[in-house]
């Protein structure tokens, strides 16, 4: 264990959305605007907590063997979005702690997840890592570790992969900040419309929404984690909720936060929100929960030959 | 040059792993293989296929990537050219690829012009720092690396995942037919190229060496046995029966057909009545990949 054997922990956590209108396009929108505006408060209430390290998992960063970790210690590069490309290029420059992203998938691997780290040249960070380190980070105040979200991976590997995240954290001896990159609803308009006319795809999707943001208002993680499977299949949730499973797992699993709602706008469409959740022990009861926990991951080739 | 003699050349089933351009080891990819042999049945494949076009003349590729994935619409890449490095941010161990390339604007806008006339929607990708995907690159590698024709670029779109099997289809159909219309008008010949594999699940690991040919088999025999119809479909020239159990095949096999390419393809061929010459077949990580080649009017 690093910085004089004191354990580390998760200090706050972030729920954050996508898109790149409210960096690259804030101007065209009254509610992209707003979630400009609420950027800087989240920004400001993560520099009051003043973390060693900040910690990402990104919905938008697919991945097929396992799950990958940047460790490129300062990734450079331009990207356009694949369907936002009118609206500008956005160039970065960021500072990636690679001792806390290999010790991220040394924890996986212990876990028995596949996992690795990328640290090629020219490597594309996705856009909603993009987005949200240039708004909360702008000057790379805090290092950063990425991780990618597995196009296969279910609730009990994510869970796992929130585990080994928290494993490393504890290792590591730092205050970390977790940020959950992920739309609610993810319904996008198919087709061009006046920015000015955005709202959420569906009143069923906003309604969903807004359930689930009442309940992190209230700092319940946990159970807005239980209710992911079912917010998916009725709102279209952001890939299947992932970040959400990823996000209750590396902050302990309960109810006892301090829930702030910063912002809730349609960005395309879809739900788009910034949430903060700071640990208050003791607020909420130990309950128990409808959905399995599970520590380590037991693979899935040869499920149907029935290998063990 | 008459305003209607545009034709399809060739159009081709070329699936994009890019565990194939990795494995020929060519000048523009920094990572280097083992030449292990995993895909040996794909790679000659390939070379099947590279010796069947080099006799035939076209004066455009025209491609649709699984890998270029747009929500708002049907999206053609509307620069003169690109050059730069795309790493694959699935496999960047593999695909670090350094491209340089031309564009055929005019066919693009000639083609999203007739997609918006089908009631598609469409947008020209006019910002020059845009990164191809490795789709594009390592199909258009694999079938001619001399990279000396200019390309139209499609995106994939997401009616299929948006709707369903056959809203997507329909649309696809619509946007091969609007493909075809614009190629016939532009007077040009086109090599037309679907970029997908057929059966489409990944194994979640990797060997050390990605080459390693003892780790490959399709991912399970359910995908396999829907690889194998498909296959038949083909060769047997039931290109109106490929349509028609589109949406099982995607369903039942994970297809990667759900990103819309083969159904274009097809359409852009009139849905041939005529066999496919199957190149070659083989998984890769799991998938069932299939190369295979449809000449409208036979083997000149």
């Amino acid at each position: 264990m690093s910085q004089q054997n004191v354990e580390g922990k998760v200090v706050g956590g972030f729920i954050l959305q996508p898109m790149p209108q409210p960096l690259l396009a804030p101007n065209e929108n009254a509610g992209w605007q707003s979630l400009r505006d609420a950027y800087s408060s989240v920004r400001a209430d993560i520099e009051r907590l003043n973390p060693d390290l900040i910690v990402i998992y990104s919905a938008k960063w697919a991945s097929i063997i396992g799950h990958q970790m940047l460790s490129d210690p300062n990734p450079k590069w331009d990207i356009v979005d694949q369907d936002f490309h009118a609206l500008g290029t956005m160039r970065y420059d960021f500072v990636m702690d690679v001792e806390f992203g290999e010790a991220w998938r040394d924890a996986s691997k212990a876990r028995g997840l596949t996992a690795r780290c990328v640290d090629y040249y020219g490597f594309p960070i996705d856009t909603g890592t993009v987005v949200n380190l240039q708004l909360v980070n702008p000057e790379n105040k805090f290092p950063s570790s990425v991780c990618s979200c597995n196009v296969y991976a279910d609730r009990g590997e994510t869970i796992v992969l929130g585990k080994s995240a928290l494993d490393a954290v504890k290792q590591s001896g730092k205050r970390v900040v977790a940020i959950a990159i992920t739309s609610l609803s993810s319904r996008m308009w198919s087709e061009w419309i006046d920015p000015k006319d955005d709202r959420i795809h569906s009143p069923k999707d906003d309604d969903w929404n807004r359930k689930l943001l009442d309940i992190l208002a209230e700092g319940r993680l946990e159970d807005v984690s239980q209710l992911a499977r079912m917010f998916s299949r009725e709102a279209n949730g952001d890939n299947r909720m992932k970040a959400i499973w990823w996000l209750a797992s590396i902050m302990g699993q309960n109810n006892e936060y301090d829930g702030t709602v910063y912002d809730y706008q349609a960005v395309w469409g879809t739900g788009a929100a910034l949430v903060g959740l700071i640990p208050n022990p003791g607020k909420a009861a130990d309950l128990e929960y409808d959905e399995d926990d599970v520590e380590r991951y037991k693979g899935d080739r040869g499920v149907l030959s029935g290998a063990k | 040059m008459s305003s209607t003699n545009g034709t399809v050349v060739s159009g081709c089933l070329a699936p994009h792993p890019p565990h194939l351009l990795y494995a020929m080891n060519p000048p523009q990819n920094a990572p280097e293989a083992s030449g292990s042999g995993a895909w040996k049945a794909l790679l000659d494949g390939y070379d099947s296929l590279r010796e069947s076009i080099a006799n035939k003349e076209f004066d455009v590729i025209i491609i649709h990537t699984p890998h270029w994935k747009t929500v708002v619409g049907h999206h053609l890449l509307g620069v003169d050219s690109f050059k730069g490095l795309s790493v694959d941010p699935i496999f960047p161990n593999l695909f670090q690829y350094s491209y340089d390339l031309k564009i055929d604007v005019e066919l693009s806008e000639s083609i999203a012009a007739e997609a918006e006339a089908r009631g598609l929607v469409t947008s020209m990708m006019r910002n020059p720092d845009f990164r191809v995907d490795y789709g594009t690159l390592t199909t258009c590698h694999l079938v001619k690396p001399e990279w000396d024709t200019p390309l139209v670029v499609i995106s994939s779109s997401r009616p299929y995942f948006y709707y369903n099997n056959d809203v997507g289809d329909r649309e696809m159909l619509a946007l091969g037919e609007a493909t075809l219309a614009a190629i016939q008008k532009s007077g040009k010949r086109a090599l037309v190229l679907a970029s997908n594999s057929l059966s489409h699940r990944h194994f979640t690991n990797e060997p050390d060496d990605p080459e390693d040919p003892s780790f490959e088999s399709i991912y399970n025999a359910n995908q396999a046995a829907w690889d194998k119809r498909w296959l038949s479909l083909i060769t047997q020239g039931k290109g109106r029966q490929l349509i028609a159990e589109m949406p099982d095949f995607i369903e039942q096999a994970t297809s990667e057909c759900k990103d819309g390419s083969m159904t274009w393809l097809l359409a852009t061929l009139g849905i041939p009545d005529y066999p496919g010459v199957v190149h070659g077949y083989g998984s890769i990580i799991g998938t069932g990949n299939a190369i295979v080649e449809w000449t409208p009017g036979g083997d000149k």
